[in-house]
């Protein structure tokens, strides 16, 4: 499998990776994938009182095309209004990442990691 | 761009020059270029002879009579001439094969094709350690079985199965014991007498060999017949029509006289260059090793690092050429089937790498893996979401995934 160029600066340094407190309500956290299918990944997002993500973080086992998804991904929604984080579509990823169509799924992996962070922190906050 | 460290030698070898040297001694004006099947010239006396001297050669790894020796396009043509030709031509005994779920696609391949014919398959489960035991192979033969096919070696894990005794088991209820012994030639001894074996497939492209030619042994006292999968001038007794491919036959047969006689040094050398890749990468945590640690050839090693995904490891492992167990593209999430044979669970599967080490394998290149082995799992667990989790005293097996 021959990877793009920026599938491969993303895996040899992945951006944001890193853990933050779960348990704080300004943290959302969205884990999506499961080890048998040979991909997890974890986003976390940490949002200001106006939703605005401040800082976000990943960890990712899987393929190095869902590295570089997930890492990317840090990398967009940071600054970003939730609202539109989660309007973040997989195929901007892929499309970005010059993801061939049997990546495509780790992409879509990044889009449902970065909707379920929101969901989670929303969730906290009661919004 | 400066070439990957090559630990693939069990997917297929580079050529010997002293092979390739022999090789283009078959193919000029020059060369010995007749057909082999020319009765009435000397340019088909000259080709004949080389063939039969290869002949020879491929006969006496096995310990096996030259007139025993089908060539064959490869294992895999000997494995569908084997396992068909035999139960098409024993039919009338009966329609039941043993074979085992970790054999190559080749065989496995083979019967599923048998099965749409109309013949009952029986597929063993290896034990833990990826081997078929003799006892397996006994209480799954029936009435009507007329055909047992079990690998020597196993080309994913090295493991070695107790080939004489299964073979005793077969010869004492007169059933035909096919072997595919692609892994094992030049690897391992192997005696067809020793070990009861009535039919055993070769590849020359394991060990130092051209790709595109392989031998299928089939026995001739007691006689064991098969039916023929290619028709046409009656080439090797009727059992595989076709001009033979002389040069390709002669790289065959001196890869084999160079894999005999090369077969106790290589081993020595290779089982301490084994033995320094896994010290180099077992003492980091959670390394495991598949397949046995006692019945198997030195120069096929299968570790899984878990925690780790086996593609990312494959990328992060670009300076080496090695084979992944885990083939995780949306096409097919599916792990080895070899691997989930074990026991092993998916994560496991997922996390395996099989290095396969030959004849120009270096110490220095061990050492060099080592060292990028252990850098690359080092940083992969620091990405891996699953060794947090593991390091936090979390047992991944209770935790609900949103499986996709
Ligand atoms: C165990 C085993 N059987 C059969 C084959 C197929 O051999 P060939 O490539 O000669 O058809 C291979 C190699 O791929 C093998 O490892
Ligand atoms: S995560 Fe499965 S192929 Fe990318």
């Amino acid at each position: 499998m021959a990877y793009s160029d920026k599938v491969i600066d993303h895996y040899e340094n992945p951006r944001n990776v890193g853990k933050l407190d779960d348990t704080s309500k300004f943290v959302g956290t969205g884990m999506v994938g499961a080890p048998a299918c040979g991909d997890v990944m974890r986003l976390q997002i940490q949002v200001d009182s106006d939703g605005v993500i401040e800082d976000a973080k990943f960890k990712t086992y899987g393929c190095g095309s869902a590295i570089a998804s997930s890492s990317l991904l840090t990398e967009w929604v940071k600054g970003k209004n939730i609202n539109d984080a989660e309007q973040i579509k997989n195929t901007e990823i892929a499309q970005e990442l010059a993801l061939p169509p049997v990546k495509i799924h780790c992409s879509v992996l990044a889009e449902d990691a970065i909707k379920a962070a929101v969901r989670d922190v929303r969730g906290k906050q009661g919004i | 761009m400066t070439m990957p460290i090559y630990l693939d030698y069990a997917s297929t070898t580079p050529v010997d020059p002293v092979v390739a040297d022999k090789m283009m001694e078959c193919l000029t004006t020059s060369g010995k270029f007749g057909n082999p099947a020319s009765r009435s010239h000397v340019f088909g006396w000259e080709a004949e002879s080389a063939v039969e001297e290869a002949r020879a050669d491929v006969a006496s790894i096995m310990g096996a009579d030259p007139r025993e020796i089908v060539w064959t396009s490869g294992a895999t043509e000997a494995n569908n001439l084997a396992i068909k030709g035999c139960a098409h031509f024993n039919v009338r005994r009966g329609k039941h094969i043993v074979t085992s779920r970790i054999e190559h696609k080749a065989v496995l391949d083979t019967c599923r094709q048998l099965e749409r014919e109309g013949f009952e398959l029986t597929y063993l489960d290896p034990d833990a350690s990826g081997l078929i035991q003799p006892e397996m192979v006994s209480e799954a033969i029936r009435q009507d079985t007329t055909v047992v096919s079990i690998m020597h070696v196993n080309n994913e894990l090295g493991t070695r199965n107790d080939i004489a005794s299964i073979g005793k088991v077969c010869r004492d209820r007169k059933i035909f014991f096919h072997v595919d012994a692609a892994q094992s030639a030049g690897k391992t001894p192997i005696d067809v007498e020793e070990m009861n074996v009535d039919m055993m497939s070769f590849s020359a492209h394991k060990l130092y060999g051209p790709k595109g030619i392989g031998a299928l042994y089939v026995r001739r006292k007691p006689r064991v017949r098969i039916e023929a999968q290619i028709h046409g001038g009656g080439h090797e007794r009727g059992m595989r029509s076709g001009t033979l491919a002389t040069h390709q036959i002669v790289g065959m047969g001196e890869a084999f006289r160079l894999g005999r006689e090369m077969l106790g040094s290589e081993t020595d050398r290779i089982t301490r260059l084994r033995h320094r890749l896994w010290t180099g990468v077992a003492d980091m945590e959670e390394v495991y090793l598949n397949g046995s640690a006692q019945q198997s050839v030195p120069g096929i090693i299968n570790i899984s690092f878990a925690f780790v995904e086996g593609e990312s490891l494959i990328m992060a492992l670009r300076d080496l050429a090695v084979s992944s167990g885990s083939a995780c593209t949306s096409a097919s999430l599916e792990p080895s089937y070899v691997l989930r044979a074990l026991g092993l669970n998916d994560e496991m599967a997922h996390s395996s790498i099989r290095f396969s080490i030959g004849r120009y394998t270096t110490e220095e290149q061990i050492d060099d893996t080592i060292k990028k082995v252990r850098r690359a799992v080092g940083k992969l667990r620091e990405l891996s979401p699953l060794w947090d989790m593991f390091k936090d005293g979390i047992d991944l097996n209770q935790v609900e995934w949103s499986a996709h």
